[in-house]
C-alpha cells in the first residue's frame, strides 16, 4: 500500500485504500475513531486482566495475578460461608432429641439433606449410593435391622460401628459350627432354617436348632437385635438365602465389621446421616 | 491527509437535526410518551395477589425465581413462555420489517426514543439547528459552558431515572426506592443504575446515530427482511429530479419552455436524467433510465430540509441507505416545503420500490394493501399467531396442581422382611398459592397397590405457600400379588388439592421381582 496507489473513485465519490488485487480496488470507508480507541481500550483491559488474574503459564503453574484470586479459594470461602450460615442449624441438630424430631420440620429437612451428602461421601462405598447394600453389606432401605432401626439405634451403630476395635462397638460373634457339628447335622439345620417361615422341618433338625441356635436366633428364627442376630425366618438374607450360602454361614460363621464413624464424623454429621438412613424407607 | 487519500479513521461528524412538525412527528411524540410512560411507570403498578406474595404488577424476582405479570405467575420450569414470547418478538419484527420497513428502528427502538428525548432537551436549552451549529463552533466562554452544563445535567437526570427505573422491575419498587435513597440498597442495584446511567447518557447524548450505524446488527439484518414491495421511506426521484433552486431553476424552466416550444413545432420530445440508484433491484440500477416527459426542473427545490431534519445526518435523496432508520421526519419536512411552493405532497414518502416503474410511467402506485398482503407477510402473521395461540392456550390449561414423579431406580425395588415388594418415588408438589395447602396422594393401577408416605402415617402432604415440596412415596405390594411377580406394572398417582378438590395425576411404573 502506498499513497501513489490511492485515488478518488469517481463512481462512488470515495477514496481508495491503495489495495489493488487484479485491478479490484478497495474503497476506504473510514471507521469511526471512537471505534479505534475502544479497540485499544479492550487491549489495555485484556493486558490488565492478565495482570490482575492468574493468566500467564509458567514452568510450574501460572502467574498468580495481583488480586490473588483462585477458584479453589473461592470454593473454600463459599464452604466456610455456607457453614457459617448453617451454624445455628448445626447447633440445633446437635442439641436436638433426634428421635423426636418432627419429619416436617426445617431442621429435619436440613439434617436429611446434610446426611445425604455424608452418606454419599462416607457410606456409599459399602452400602451403595442408593443404600441398597450388597452381599455382606446390609440393605438400608428395607425394614429388617440387625441392630435396630430406630433413629437412636442407627445413630449408635454409625457412631460406634460393629465388631471393630473400639470399646463401645456393637459386638457379637457367631460360632463356626463346622468345628462343632457334623456335615450331616449342618445339612439338617439348613433344611430347618429354610423351612422356618413354614414352621420348620421338625424332627432331629428342630432339635439341633433348639440346641444350638435358639439362644440368639429365637424359637421361630426371629433373631435378636440386642445381639445383632438376624431374623432368619424373613425374606431378607445378608449373605444369601440359598442352601449353599446358609451352609457356609453355619459352617464358618460370619463376622461383618463396620468402622466407628464417631471417630471421623462430627456429632452433627452422625446425627444427620442417621436421620437420612432412617428416612430411606425402613426406619422403625 | 494528502489530496488523494482519506485517513482510515474519522471523527464523528456532529449532526444537528432541525425542528420539524407534521403528522409523523406528532405520531412519534405520541409513541415517545407512551413507551417512556410504560417504561418508567410499570414498576409502580400494584396488583393484589393475597398474602405471602408480592403486590407488584410486574416483577422479576430473581432470588425467588418467579416472574409476576399481573395475574400471571411464571415459575422457572415454565420458562418456555419467555422463549415463546421471544420467538413472537422476533417474528413480529420480521413481519413489521417486511411490510413496513424499519418501523421498529424509526419509532420504537429505545435508542431512537431516548435520542429523540435527548435532542428535544438539547433544542430547549441550546436552540434549534442554526443556534446549535453556532454554539458548536463558538469558543468556550461562560455562555457556552452554562448551556452545555445545563444540557448535560438534564441528560444526566434522565439517564439516572432510566437506570433507576430498570432496577425497580427486579424488586419491590417503593421499598427499593427508600433503600436507594437511604443508601441501604444492595450494591448490585447501585452498579446496575450506574452502568445504565452511563450507557443512556453516552448512547442517547453523545453517540446517537453512531450506535445505529456501527454497533447495531439490525441495519445489516434488515436487508434480508425487506423486498421491493416493502413500504419504506423513499424519495420519488422521478418526480424530484433534476433538482434545482434559485437562478439555476429559473434558467432550467426557461430552457424547458424553449425546448417544449421547439418540440411542439417538431411534434415530440424527451429529456433524460439519471435514476435514483437502488442497487440490487432489477431495472433500478441502469445508469440511464429510458427518457420520460419532463418540463424543466423536478419538484425538488434542493432546499435541504430533508437533510437538515435527519437525525442520522444522511440525504434520503441518495436512495436506500443502511443508515436510514425510517423515522419519517424527512417526509414531514418535505411535505411542509411542497405545501409552501404549491406542489403535491409526497416527494419524500412511504413508498414501495416496486412501484417506481409505474410511477415513472405516470400511473398511480398500487394500493397499500396490495403491498402489505403478500405471501411473506401472511406467513409471518400465521406463524406469529400460531405461537401466540399456543402460548395463550398453554397459559389457560396450565394445571393448578403441578407435580412431577421421579421413580427411584437405585435400586429398582426393595424386598421387605415379609417378602413384599416396594418401589420408591420422589414426588415434587408445587403449591402456587399464597397460602399453605394440604394435598392428598393416592395410587391407582392395581388393587394390590398400597401407598405410604415417608415421615408420616397419613396420605396427605402439606406444602408451604409458594413452594415446592419433595415427598418420598412408597408403593408396596404383597409377595404373591401380580405386580410383585411381574416385570413392570403401570400405575397412576392422583393428587388432590384438599382445599378446593382439584385433582391431577401423573403416570409411572412399578417394578416387580422379574424386572
Amino acid at each position: 500500500m502506498s499513497d501513489e496507489d490511492k485515488r478518488l473513485d469517481e463512481e462512488t465519490g470515495q477514496y481508495t485504500t491503495g489495495h489493488s488485487y487484479d485491478g479490484i480496488e478497495e474503497l476506504n470507508t473510514p471507521l469511526p475513531r471512537w471505534w479505534l480507541w475502544t479497540f485499544y481500550a479492550t487491549i489495555v483491559w485484556g493486558i490488565g486482566y492478565t495482570v490482575a488474574y492468574p493468566a500467564w503459564p509458567m514452568i510450574s503453574g501460572a502467574t498468580a495475578g495481583v488480586l490473588g484470586y483462585s477458584s479453589r479459594a473461592e470454593v473454600a470461602e463459599d464452604i466456610v460461608a455456607h457453614e457459617a450460615k448453617n451454624a445455628s442449624l448445626v447447633d440445633e441438630l446437635v442439641a436436638a432429641d433426634i428421635a423426636a424430631l418432627d419429619p416436617a420440620s426445617d431442621l429435619h429437612r436440613y439434617a436429611v439433606a446434610r446426611g445425604a451428602s455424608v452418606f454419599r461421601a462416607q457410606c456409599s462405598q459399602c452400602h451403595g449410593s442408593g443404600a441398597a447394600g450388597a452381599v455382606g453389606y446390609p440393605n438400608l432401605l428395607d425394614n429388617a435391622w440387625l441392630w435396630g432401626g430406630t433413629v437412636d439405634e442407627i445413630a449408635y451403630t454409625v457412631e460406634h460401628g460393629i465388631r471393630n476395635e473400639t470399646a463401645d462397638a456393637r459386638y457379637s460373634e457367631m460360632p463356626a459350627f463346622g468345628e462343632i457339628l457334623t456335615r450331616e447335622e449342618i445339612a439338617a439345620l439348613v433344611s430347618h432354617v429354610q423351612a422356618l417361615p413354614n414352621g420348620g422341618a421338625g424332627g432331629e433338625a428342630e432339635t439341633l436348632y433348639l440346641d444350638n441356635c435358639v439362644a440368639c436366633h429365637g424359637d421361630n428364627g426371629e433373631g435378636m437385635q440386642e445381639l445383632g442376630a438376624p431374623n432368619i425366618a424373613d425374606a431378607i438374607w445378608l449373605y444369601g438365602g440359598d442352601a449353599a450360602a446358609i451352609t457356609q454361614t453355619i459352617t464358618n460363621a460370619r463376622f461383618g465389621v463396620m468402622p466407628a464413624w464417631g471417630q471421623r464424623l462430627s456429632d452433627a454429621d452422625v446425627r444427620a446421616v442417621s436421620l437420612y438412613v432412617h428416612a430411606l424407607g425402613g426406619g422403625e | 491527509m494528502s489530496e488523494t487519500s482519506e485517513p482510515l479513521y474519522a471523527a464523528r461528524e456532529p449532526v444537528f437535526p432541525r425542528r420539524v412538525s407534521g403528522r409523523f412527528r406528532t405520531l412519534k411524540w405520541g409513541i415517545l410518551i407512551v413507551t417512556l410512560g410504560i417504561y418508567y411507570l410499570t414498576p409502580w403498578l400494584r396488583w393484589d395477589r393475597g398474602p405471602n406474595l408480592p403486590d407488584q404488577a410486574v416483577l422479576v424476582d430473581l432470588a425467588g425465581r418467579r416472574f409476576y405479570f399481573f395475574w400471571i405467575e411464571i415459575w422457572p420450569h415454565e420458562f418456555y413462555f419467555v422463549a415463546g414470547l421471544l420467538i413472537m418478538a422476533g417474528l413480529g419484527l420480521f413481519l413489521f420489517t417486511s411490510a413496513l420497513g424499519r418501523v421498529w428502528c424509526g419509532y420504537t427502538c429505545p435508542q431512537t426514543v431516548w435520542t429523540d428525548l435527548f435532542i428535544l432537551v438539547e433544542r430547549w436549552i441550546e436552540g434549534d439547528r442554526n443556534a446549535r451549529i453556532r454554539l458548536h463552533k463558538a469558543k468556550w466562554d461562560a455562555h457556552k459552558l452554562r448551556l452545555r452544563l445545563t444540557k448535560w445535567a438534564t441528560w444526566l437526570l434522565i439517564s439516572v431515572a432510566t437506570g433507576g427505573a430498570w432496577v425497580f422491575y427486579f424488586a419491590d419498587a417503593p421499598t427499593l426506592l427508600r433503600d436507594l435513597v437511604t443508601l441501604a440498597a444492595h450494591p448490585v442495584a447501585y452498579s446496575t443504575i450506574a452502568i445504565l446511567t452511563a450507557t443512556t447518557f453516552i448512547f442517547g447524548g453523545l453517540m446517537r446515530e453512531q450506535v445505529c450505524i456501527y454497533m447495531c446488527p439490525w441495519p445489516r439484518i434488515q436487508g434480508a427482511m425487506m423486498d421491493p414491495d416493502t413500504l419504506t421511506v423513499g424519495y420519488r426521484g422521478w418526480r424530484g429530479e433534476p433538482r434545482a433552486k434559485g437562478k439555476r431553476r429559473r434558467e432550467m424552466s426557461a430552457e424547458a419552455e424553449r425546448i417544449a416550444a421547439e418540440q411542439a413545432e417538431k411534434g415530440r420530445g424527451r429529456a433524460a436524467y439519471r435514476s435514483t440508484p437502488y442497487p440490487g433491484i432489477d431495472g433500478f440500477d441502469l445508469p440511464e433510465t429510458p427518457v420520460v416527459e419532463t418540463s424543466g426542473p423536478g419538484d425538488c427545490i434542493d432546499c435541504m430540509a430533508c437533510v437538515n431534519v435527519c437525525p442520522m445526518g444522511i440525504d434520503i435523496r441518495n436512495g436506500q441507505q443502511m443508515e436510514c432508520i425510517t423515522c419519517a421526519l424527512c417526509i414531514d419536512a418535505c411535505d411542509e416545503v411542497m405545501e409552501k411552493i404549491g406542489k403535491e405532497r409526497g416527494l419524500i414518502d412511504y413508498l414501495a420500490l416496486s412501484d417506481e416503474p409505474r410511477e415513472r410511467a405516470g400511473a398511480k402506485p398500487r394500493p397499500i394493501w396490495q403491498h402489505v398482503l403478500r405471501p411473506r407477510t401472511m406467513l409471518y402473521t400465521a406463524l406469529w399467531s400460531l405461537i401466540g395461540v399456543v402460548l395463550v392456550y398453554a397459559l389457560f390449561v396450565r394445571p393448578e396442581i403441578d407435580l412431577t414423579v421421579a421413580p427411584v431406580r437405585n435400586p429398582t425395588f426393595v424386598t421387605l422382611a415379609d417378602g413384599s415388594i416396594r418401589n420408591t418415588y420422589d414426588i415434587r408438589l408445587r403449591n402456587k398459592h399464597g397460602d399453605d395447602r394440604p394435598f392428598g396422594l393416592s395410587v391407582k393401577g392395581h388393587p394390590a397397590f398400597r401407598i405410604e408416605l415417608e415421615g408420616t402415617v397419613f396420605q396427605t402432604v402439606d406444602v408451604n405457600a409458594n413452594e415446592t415440596k419433595l415427598q418420598r412415596v412408597y408403593v408396596i405390594v404383597p409377595p404373591s400379588a401380580d405386580p410383585a411377580t411381574a416385570d413392570v406394572t403401570g400405575l397412576r398417582f392422583w393428587v388432590e388439592d384438599l382445599t378446593n378438590g382439584e385433582r391431577a395425576y401423573k403416570d409411572s411404573t412399578f417394578n416387580g421381582r422379574e424386572g
